[in-house]
């Protein structure tokens, strides 16, 4: 019985997702692998290119799937038990899909009725979801005749109509225009305000920088990072970049090398024919690698980045706005 | 804060068992299953299917220069005749078809739909949704073919001419019959709808185990008395109001009991949909790898 709340780091497991040791495969092919993350309350933002193992995440935590190894929990709630989860999660899917023949206000109000709310309570409940998102006029439309943003905003509507504790919502932005943009994630705002836990997806950091407390940066079925904002996009500017240099005097040529700032770590390869060197700033090792070549008359055979895929992904995630920031 | 939680925890367990909560579920499902599927053009079909012994036995009645005639001078022929008709085309095709259509389509429509998955993040026990879904389509299915029985029926005691009908169906064993048919399509939907929701939730491709029940229905007639056994039309079968011969290649069995047939069609019934109700909650939904 303390009085106080309890600190952000002590919050236990029924505030939090948790997703211990969780990997997923399809068959052969990797879904995600190892994951270990604690979600707190606010809005956390999923990261990754396509393929990248979001949507896994995502349909693990709603038990549309089921791990391979390991285990989730939400709000100490296991995704085998959806009497309790759903009444407390909304999941807003990537799937432009619906039942067929309704109409807006029908797709949220029937979804209601199998929560097992009185029509009285599901119409309330379902005008409120409708406002939200600002579908009114529409509401009596049907769904086959929306335009792609007004179908991602019902199904949006539907999504919440419950007022769930945890929104988990796949690529949501998708679709709209940037007014619809904007409204949307000021209503991601306003949810996160009202306490809730939002897990947001998105191909590209920056468009969900601005409004995340937390991002989670996966690629191939791994976590890349994650934590703030700002902690990310810092790992990700300095994550060092590996280069392959093949020369024949490798040894000299790493002591001319580590004497800059630019340069990381100098590792000879194993055959002396080469090094490894690793550098956070790129651009400057290759002006440096010009002028040791001049000045020492060295003959260089192959210069390569050693993970030039990781690199790409980095890039793109960081997203060309994104890096300009600073 | 930790009463808050408390008063979670407690709620959670009083709603496992809350039969209140499951029949409003299962009525929600049926209102969004029927409205679905039995209304609009998309029925238009299993409609069409369910008229065609009417308008079979019209055309035999009504339209045939002899049909009305023959059918009052040798009534009782007529009268077995009339329980092939019922079997082979009503029972065993279109009563067997339309359910292959409509149970199946219950999960697997939704699978191609991309739209399980709305289900699947209710608040809800899939073992209910299954229940829901079966019971749809098994008032859909139940409605729509006892009307055609009754159709057809209303039809063959018009042909037996006035007041020879009427006091078969009030003083005779006509209105008996009447029930028997229609029990018989009642169980018939009970029984095939339960296979064909199993098939259409757990088979890809369902059209093939579909088309091998179908065979071993037909062919029912003809296997050992011990496989004889393990089929839907057996049991049917030995419910019909007017005795008939499988012919001469079939393998004799002693009739079942309707005592016996009756509770077994149930409990085959319940039996499958338990089962659909376990594996159900293993299911894994996410439309392939886009
Ligand atoms: N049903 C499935 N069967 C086989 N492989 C799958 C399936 N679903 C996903 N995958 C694979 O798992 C990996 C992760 O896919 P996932 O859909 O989670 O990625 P994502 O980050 O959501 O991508 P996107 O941005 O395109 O939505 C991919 O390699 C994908 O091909
Ligand atoms: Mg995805």
């Amino acid at each position: 019985m303390t009085q106080q709340a309890p600190a952000p780091e002590r919050l236990g497991p029924e505030h939090l997702i948790i997703f211990d040791n969780v990997s997923k495969f399809y068959g052969e092919i990797l879904g995600v692998n190892r994951i270990n993350l604690t979600i707190e309350p606010g809005i956390t933002s999923l990261v990754g290119p396509n393929g990248s193992g979001k949507t896994t995440l995502m349909n693990l935590m709603t038990g549309l799937i089921q791990p391979t190894r390991g285990r989730v929990s939400i709000l100490g709630i296991t995704p085998g038990d959806p009497q309790a989860l759903f009444r407390r999660l909304g999941y807003c899917g990537q799937f432009d899909s619906f039942p067929k023949g309704m109409t807006g206000y029908e797709f949220v109000n029937a979804f209601l009725g199998v929560h097992g709310y009185s029509r009285k309570e599901a119409d309330e409940r379902t005008w409120r979801a409708i406002e939200r998102v600002d579908l009114v006029e529409a509401a009596h439309r049907k769904v086959a005749g929306y335009s792609k943003g007004m179908r991602q905003r019902i199904r949006l509507a539907q999504s919440i109509a419950h007022e769930p504790e945890v929104m988990i919502l796949d690529e949501p932005l998708n679709g709209l225009d940037p007014m619809a943009r904007a409204e949307t994630m000021r209503l991601f705002r306003q949810l996160a305000k009202e306490g809730l836990h939002l897990i947001i997806s998105s191909h590209i950091l920056h468009e969900v920088d601005m409004m995340s407390d937390r991002v989670v940066l996966i690629n191939n079925g791994y976590i890349l990072a994650e934590g703030g904002v700002q902690g990310v996009r810092d790992e990700m500017e300095e994550h060092p970049m590996q280069i392959m240099i093949r020369c024949d005097r490798p040894q000299e040529f790493a002591a001319r090398v580590f004497a800059s700032d630019n340069v990381v770590e100098a590792q000879l390869h194993a055959d002396k024919q080469g090094l490894f060197v690793k550098t956070r700033n790129a651009e400057a090792f290759y002006l440096l690698l010009n002028r040791v070549v001049i000045e020492s008359g060295m003959n260089i055979e192959t210069v390569a980045p050693v993970d030039d895929d990781l690199n790409a992904v980095y890039h793109y995630l960081i997203g060309s706005n994104g890096g300009g920031q600073a | 804060m930790s009463t808050m939680i408390g008063q979670r925890t407690v709620e959670r367990t009083v709603s496992r068992t809350d039969w209140g909560l499951w029949l409003r579920q299962i009525r929600a499902i049926m209102r969004i299953e029927i409205t679905k599927n039995f209304w609009g053009r998309r029925a238009l079909l299993i409609y069409l299917l369910a008229a065609v012994p009417v308008i079979l036995m019209f055309l035999l009645v009504m339209v045939h220069p002899e049909g009305g005639k023959d059918i009052s001078r040798n009534w009782a022929s007529a009268q077995e005749v009339f329980g092939y008709i019922y079997e082979y085309l009503i029972l065993q095709t279109i009563v067997f078809f339309g359910c292959a259509w409509i149970f199946m389509n219950l999960f697997r429509g939704e699978l191609v739909d991309k739209s399980l998955h709305y289900y699947f993040l209710c608040p809800l026990r899939r073992e209910v949704l299954v229940a829901g879904k079966y019971l749809s389509g098994l008032l859909a299915s139940g409605l729509l073919f006892s009307l055609s029985t009754i159709g057809s029926l209303v039809l063959l005691y018009y042909a037996r001419g006035y007041p020879a009908n009427v006091n078969f169906l009030f003083d005779g064993p006509g209105i008996w019959q009447v029930f028997d048919y229609i029990g018989i399509t009642l169980l018939g939907c009970l029984g095939y709808g339960a296979v064909f929701l199993f098939i259409g939730l757990f088979f890809r491709n369902p059209i093939i185990p579909a088309l091998l029940v179908y065979g071993w229905e037909w062919l029912n007639f003809l296997l050992p008395p011990v496989l004889k056994k393990i089929s839907i039309v057996h049991y049917l079968h030995t419910l019909a109001p007017v005795p008939m011969s499988e012919g001469p290649f079939a393998t004799v069995v002693a009739p079942t009991s309707p005592f016996i047939s009756i509770p077994s069609m149930i409990l085959f019934t319940a039996a499958v949909i338990v089962f659909a109700g376990i594996r159900i909650r293993k299911m894994e939904i996410s439309y392939g790898g886009e």
